[in-house]
């Protein structure tokens, strides 16, 4: 952004046009809107609200895995826990609602407290000691999945009660049915990006991401503000471990293995920096439906599903190159 | 501060114009339905979902179900998870190819548990389910099974190490797939009832995931442990392969037995080598082959294929052992996979 580098007497009011071409979400958008009609021309199935609606309720756990990996990597982190740290919450949730004849409710809060509890951890060790982002979550990764395997003794737990996977079934609207989870996900997305551009908080988040010191030096409490984003990242995972058992009816303790990078995927195409500091949740959004259309056309296709890995490579890798040369620009 | 202003107004922009857009697509699109069963056009579409894209076992399976496909004027889409394992993955793939209109799905589950919802919603829709190589559980989750014997692959390897130990006693290793998984389980518990042993004979269990790297190191674990061992069991030729090179590290491959399941090419050249002493050889072409047929056979007439389909398994080994029927590896190389 401009703003950074150069003096606020010196910018000019930039025009509508100018503001779109440069704003990091017209680019993500403009690919998911041409792999959308690529698709439409490519199969007749894609173009059909009960697709549409089946891509959002597909998306919906690394969706909201990839809002609080936003929030992160907007504080110049990563969080690769994430997925794991999901596995270890959905198990929790199943494990007591259905072994341990808790009440679901109770079940799904011990499993947001669990996620939470995680994510404050993170942040405690990034901000307190500190240790670099990395290093904490690549070993919180670790710690999770264990511990996934471990309470769960590689058993898949089957037999939830209702309330359990509730959010997985869906209500009819027009000529589709929409999961209640999507709506989750999609209030989830819209709260946060709320959050994050017309609140104090979010001010403080993108500040903290371009330069913590300078920061720090403007009164910003960074420590606590770290800490608050890791464990909101938590809470967020074990929403997602909700979703994630609802959608499949059962708690998977092999679940979420590839999704710390699909997440992060997710965010670098929609267009965040991952230098920290720039970047949206609205554009994180459409980076999931992006891999979301892709996956779901060549399927449609009939295209063998190495294509889709072969394709998202390359969509991340061309993300980062118009981040950094926009960057540059910028200077 | 209008940093701020300016971001937020083009992430409005961009929000608005992605549910303009939406809601364009979602009108237009709603007239034409869910095309589950939509086959106006002619070939008969069936999906075909693996574990992973990358096992030998699994590109072979797709070779067969495309050849299949191809003689029975069917069209093939395939799908795989990520990594062995990925439920969430086969679940999306399933879902994609109901919605493609598919007329029935091939698959190799990765959780036998855990695929069963998704696959009861692609059947309550009308698409034939065919589980190839592994069953669900429980079993009558899918319309059919096309597979391998487990059990037997592993009893015919257990026969055969009893023999060629020619009441030698035996000190076992086993180097097993991972816990749970219900393969690796019935090709283990087969092999000790060939043997004609159990559990307690066996001084040395280990998970390989049937991986060779991972399975060197259980060796060479085992071997640490218990440096008697001269039966090795493992769950497939990766992993008696890397037990193979653990072997020979210590100078013990001429008096080590290692005995397998799969045959695979690789695999079962490594018997003709002298490496592996014996592998039970499946057919995945087989399984895909069978499995398409009965969707076309299907989408034709609406005969659905049910119950168990036993695809065979041979024993192939150049050491052939008296009262243990086995092929030579003649035989196991014009019919490996891989």
């Amino acid at each position: 952004m401009t703003a950074t580098t150069t003096p606020y007497s010196e910018l000019k009011a930039p025009t509508a046009a100018r503001r779109l071409l440069t704003a990091p979400t017209t680019g993500p958008l403009a690919a998911l809107l041409l792999a959308c009609a690529f698709f439409s021309f490519s199969t007749d199935q894609f173009l059909t609200g009960g697709n549409f609606s089946l891509i959002v309720q597909q998306v919906m756990v690394v969706g909201t895995l990839a809002i609080g990996q936003t929030l992160i990597i907007l504080t110049a982190g990563i969080d690769l826990s994430c997925g794991a740290v999901m596995a270890f919450g959905s198990i929790v949730i199943a494990k007591a609602a259905a072994e341990g004849s808790v009440p679901p409710l109770v079940a799904i809060a011990l499993g947001l407290g669990v996620c939470g509890g995680f994510g404050l951890l993170n942040g405690l060790l990034v901000q307190k000691i500190p240790l670099p982002p990395f290093i904490v979550t690549l070993g919180m990764l670790n710690v999770a999945f264990a511990l996934t395997h471990i309470y769960s003794a590689e058993q898949t737990v089957t037999s939830l009660p209702g309330p359990l996977t509730a959010l997985g079934e869906t209500f009819p609207m027009g000529h589709t049915d929409i999961t209640y989870g999507s709506l989750v996900t999609i209030a989830l997305f819209l709260l946060l990006a709320y959050a994050l551009s017309s609140t104090g908080w979010g001010r403080h988040v993108y500040a903290l991401g371009n330069s913590a010191e300078a920061a720090r030096l403007n009164g910003i409490r960074t420590s606590r503000l770290t800490i608050g984003v890791y464990t909101v990242a938590g809470l967020l995972y074990g929403v997602a471990a909700l979703l994630l058992i609802s959608r499949t009816g059962v708690g998977d303790p092999q679940a979420g293995q590839t999704d710390n990078l699909d997440s992060i995927t997710a965010v670098v195409l929609g267009g965040t920096s991952l230098f920290g500091g720039r970047g949206s949740v609205l554009g994180t959004f459409i980076g999931v439906l992006i891999v979301g259309v892709f996956r779901n056309g060549l399927q449609l296709m009939g295209v063998a599903s190495i294509y889709q890995t072969l394709i998202t490579g390359i969509l991340v890798i061309l993300a980062v190159t118009v981040d950094q040369i926009s960057r540059k620009k910028s200077r | 501060m209008s940093r701020t202003t300016r971001l937020s107004s083009s992430l409005l922009r961009a929000a608005a114009v992605t549910g303009v857009a939406a809601l364009t697509l979602t009108a237009c699109g709603s007239g034409s339905g869910s095309g589950s069963s939509g086959s106006g056009s002619g070939s008969v579409k069936v999906g075909l979902i693996t574990k992973t894209d990358t096992n030998p076992f699994f590109v072979k399976m797709k070779e067969g179900a495309e050849k299949a496909a191809k003689e029975n004027g069917a069209e093939l889409s395939t799908a795989a998870g990520k990594f062995d394992g990925d439920n969430a993955g086969q679940v999306t793939a399933i879902e994609n190819m109901v919605a493609a209109g598919v007329k029935g799905i091939l698959i190799t589950p990765s959780d036998s548990k855990a695929i069963v919802p998704a696959i009861q919603k692609a059947r309550a829709k009308g698409v034939l389910v065919i589980a190839l190589d592994t069953p669900t559980e429980p079993q009558s989750a899918v319309d059919a099974l096309f597979a391998t014997d487990n059990l037997k692959a592993g009893e015919l390897i257990g026969e055969y190490a009893k023999a060629a130990m020619k009441g030698k006693a035996a000190k076992i290793a086993a180097l097993d797939l991972a816990p749970g998984v219900s393969v690796g389980v019935q090709r283990h518990d087969g092999f000790l009832k060939g043997f004609g042993a159990t559990d307690k004979d066996v001084v040395c269990a280990q998970d390989t995931g049937g991986d060779q790297a991972k399975g060197q190191t259980a060796m060479e674990n085992c071997l640490q442990k218990s440096p008697g061992i001269n039966v090795v069991y493992t769950i497939n030729e990766p992993a008696a392969l890397g037990a193979y090179t653990a072997l020979k590290a210590k100078g013990r491959e001429k008096d080590v037995l290692i005995v397998s399941v799969d045959g695979g090419c690789t695999g079962t050249q490594a018997v003709k080598d002298g490496k592996i002493a014996a592998t039970s050889q499946q057919y995945p072409l087989k399984m895909a082959a069978e499995g398409v047929k009965a969707v076309v056979t299907y989408a034709k007439d609406g005969t659905k294929a049910s119950g168990y389909t036993d695809t065979g398994v041979t024993l192939i080994t150049d050491k052939a052992q008296a009262g243990v029927t086995s092929k030579d590896t003649g035989y196991g190389l014009e019919n490996c996979w891989g």
